[in-house]
């Protein structure tokens, strides 16, 4: 596949070595290209690109708050509109507790009235921006500052909160999942969402070295990893017709993707258990 | 001439006004501008984008969203959807967006109540946002057309609330003098942002993090651009009454200049008030009234010049900030030297009576307490 060489999100912002989350914008915005708005809601990757008075944005870019991305996008899409500027791509780009949990309202929203934006959930797995709290997209198991392990306490004890069939549920015509660490998956995938009529939702999975507790080396392999057990499935539902994008030749044991993370390293083989059932019962229903 | 509600009224304003997109979320009595303006768009007669938000939360965000794309936005509320707003209402000033929003005045609940007070917009004193007080029907579409002109002044760029008191104004119909199209194209023109907005062709980024070294100026700027804006409302006063024949001003003065006794105003009750001083002059007492129409920016100077040689004035607030009181009485005793008493009155939609105005006056010229609060209306058995 051909990669546009232009860049959209300059270099020099405040990310950790290893971030996630600047790799998925600007993997995102190559595809898009400069006839582009972007939503940011307020989290890690707003505030490592807009230090004022520096901006890594070369395409217009808005944040307003937390919890409004979606109904941002939805006033601007419709703005663009009323001038005439149809063509322009409306993306908001929200992390997974912007978007799973203080967001989900204003996303649902947005999604059925049928604005034509693509929503890019960044999904780090908890509230890294402010410190590694967990968010409804936490999986099972993961120690957080707010849901610890401890004496009495494994970490997260509720699995992760499907986002991407919530949004198919709402008859969004494109929901896809990504990873970071399949980057022309994702392009793909950010290319069909632009080229819908309506809505497209995309979760893209994003390590965290900071979060997660591993190499600032290792984002790419620990995203991999995900994929390559079956923790995180790359699919697309395309009008309602769901598709695995991308299937391991060999799925891995799930304890390679636990085991090389701090946040699962409390564990015991009990609970590591419980996590290996759950992958292979959702892996078995999608034939992975 | 037509006979119509404020909430018409301004839904009337609006379409005269062109706004590009309506993000609107109804609510209780702001229902029927949600409604008028969907089916002006419906019909063809208001060409914009009607947004029909999930919740006052995103109405005002996709205001802001639509009015960083550099069009004018309109949307409108009451109450507890204000409330919601609250957050973001401080954003659309901070982005400096001059989006203009009617607000039905409510009471905020618990207990819940649907009727009037002005507790709602009051609490939003801090946020930015300029806010105008209508007396009638007329005046809440005369200040729309005027909001959109002051706050799109490259001078001030910060929104406007027009406030009207739930049901006194949002469903009485009064006469109201609707002004053609070809005369408000005159007076407001298109609106064409000179700063920041989104659009591919010259990139910005809005709304973004500040350090320490940088959010004080934008807060001073904005401090700034409200008292500056006085100015600018008085120069957008004199063009309407050019064009329209209709005075307005930051505060009305009804019979001020040789009253013993002030009263000090806002919103709907004025006309009750006006009709009480009409019948205590014809008996011989000196009363008058200070109407505050701008509340926000806070017209300080024209106030004290208005009552600094009465006797004592009166001030009437539908609001309470526990713990001191009326918070027009207290920004008034901040801020001049004038011998004032403070009345808390009208909560949560009750009746105040042209006996009450009168009873109002009597303390005021007999009570010797200046800190006390004194509440109108009040059933005391019943406390």
């Amino acid at each position: 596949m051909e990669i546009p060489e232009q860049e959209f999100l300059a270099a020099g912002h405040r990310g950790c070595a290893g971030c996630g989350a600047t790799i998925g914008a600007r993997l995102a915005l190559k595809m898009l290209g400069e006839n582009t708005v972007a939503v940011s809601a307020t989290g890690c990757l707003e505030v490592i690109t807009t230090p004022y008075p520096e901006t890594s944005w070369k395409v217009p870019w808005i944040h307003v708050a937390f919890e409004n991305s979606a109904a941002v996008a939805s006033g601007v899409e419709r703005a663009l509109k009323s001038q005439g500027k149809d063509d322009v791509n409306v993306v908001v780009f929200a992390g997974d507790g912007g978007t799973a949990d203080i967001g989900l309202q204003s996303l649902s929203g947005a999604m059925e009235r049928g604005h034509r934006i693509i929503y890019i959930c960044y999904d780090n797995e908890a509230y890294m921006n402010t410190g590694v709290q967990r968010s409804g997209a936490t999986p099972y198991g993961a120690s957080t500052t707010t849901s610890p392990h401890g004496k009495e306490s494994f970490g997260e004890d509720k699995p992760k909160k499907n986002i991407p069939m919530i949004m198919a549920a709402h008859g969004v015509p494109y929901v896809a999942t990504a990873s970071i660490s399949y980057p022309e998956d994702f392009m793909k995938k950010v290319k069909k969402a632009a080229e819908m009529e309506g809505p497209a939702y995309i979760h893209l999975h994003q390590p965290c070295t900071t979060g997660w507790g591993y190499d600032p080396s290792k984002t790419i392999e620990m995203g991999r990893l995900a994929v390559d057990t079956g923790a995180w499935i790359l699919y697309e539902i395309v009008d309602g017709e769901f598709k695995v994008t991308y299937r391991p030749l060999q799925r891995k044991p799930v304890n390679e993707y636990l085991n090389a993370q701090k946040r699962f390293k409390h564990l015991a083989d009990e609970e590591k258990e419980k996590i290996q059932n759950y992958v292979n019962q959702v892996c078995a229903e999608l034939k992975i | 001439m037509k006979v119509i509600t404020a909430n018409r009224a301004i839904a009337e304003a609006v379409k005269l006004s062109k706004p590009k997109v309506v993000p609107v979320y109804p609510i209780t009595p702001q229902t029927t501008i949600s409604e008028y303006l969907a089916t002006f768009v419906a019909n063809g007669d208001l060409p914009a984008e009607y947004i029909r938000v999930e919740s006052e939360h995103s109405a005002i965000s996709a205001a802001v969203g639509a009015s960083g794309t550099g069009v004018r936005v309109f949307t409108a509320t009451s109450s507890q959807g204000l409330a919601l707003m609250h957050e973001i209402l401080f954003a659309a000033a901070g982005l400096r967006n001059p989006i203009v929003m009617g607000n039905a005045n409510r009471a905020l609940s618990a207990p819940l109540s649907i009727w009037n007070d002005q507790q709602d917009s009051i609490s939003q004193r801090d946020t930015g946002w300029m806010q105008f007080f209508a007396e009638s029907a007329q005046e809440a579409l005369d200040l729309v057309l005027q909001a959109y002109k002051i706050s799109e002044n490259e001078n001030v760029l910060l929104p406007s609330m027009v406030c009207v008191d739930g049901y006194y104004l949002t469903h009485t119909v009064e006469p109201v003098d609707i002004p053609t199209q070809e005369e408000v194209d005159e007076f407001l023109p298109p609106y064409r942002p000179k700063h920041a907005y989104l659009d591919p062709k010259d990139p910005m980024s809005l709304g973004t993090f500040t350090d320490p070294n940088y959010y004080m100026e934008a807060r001073y700027d904005m401090e700034v651009a409200m008292e500056g804006a006085k100015n600018i409302i008085r120069t957008v006063n004199k063009e309407f009454e050019e064009k329209f024949g209709r005075k307005y001003d930051l505060v009305e003065n009804y019979m001020c200049d040789d009253a013993e006794i002030i009263l000090v105003a806002m919103g709907s009750i004025c006309g009750t008030i006006k009709a009480v001083i009409d019948n205590m002059r014809k008996e011989g007492h000196k009363i008058g009234l200070l109407r505050v129409i701008a509340f926000r920016p806070f017209p300080k100077e024209d106030i004290y010049s208005t009552v600094k040689n009465a006797d004592r004035i009166a001030v009437l607030d539908k609001n309470i900030s526990f713990g001191i009181g009326g918070v027009l009485f207290n920004e008034i005793k901040a801020k001049m030297d004038v011998d004032a008493r403070g009345f808390i009155l009208g909560l949560g939609g009750r009746d105040v009576s042209n006996d009450d105005i009168r009873n109002i006056i009597k303390i005021t010229k007999e009570s010797t307490e200046s800190d006390k609060i004194n509440w109108i209306g009040l059933k005391e058995e019943e406390v």
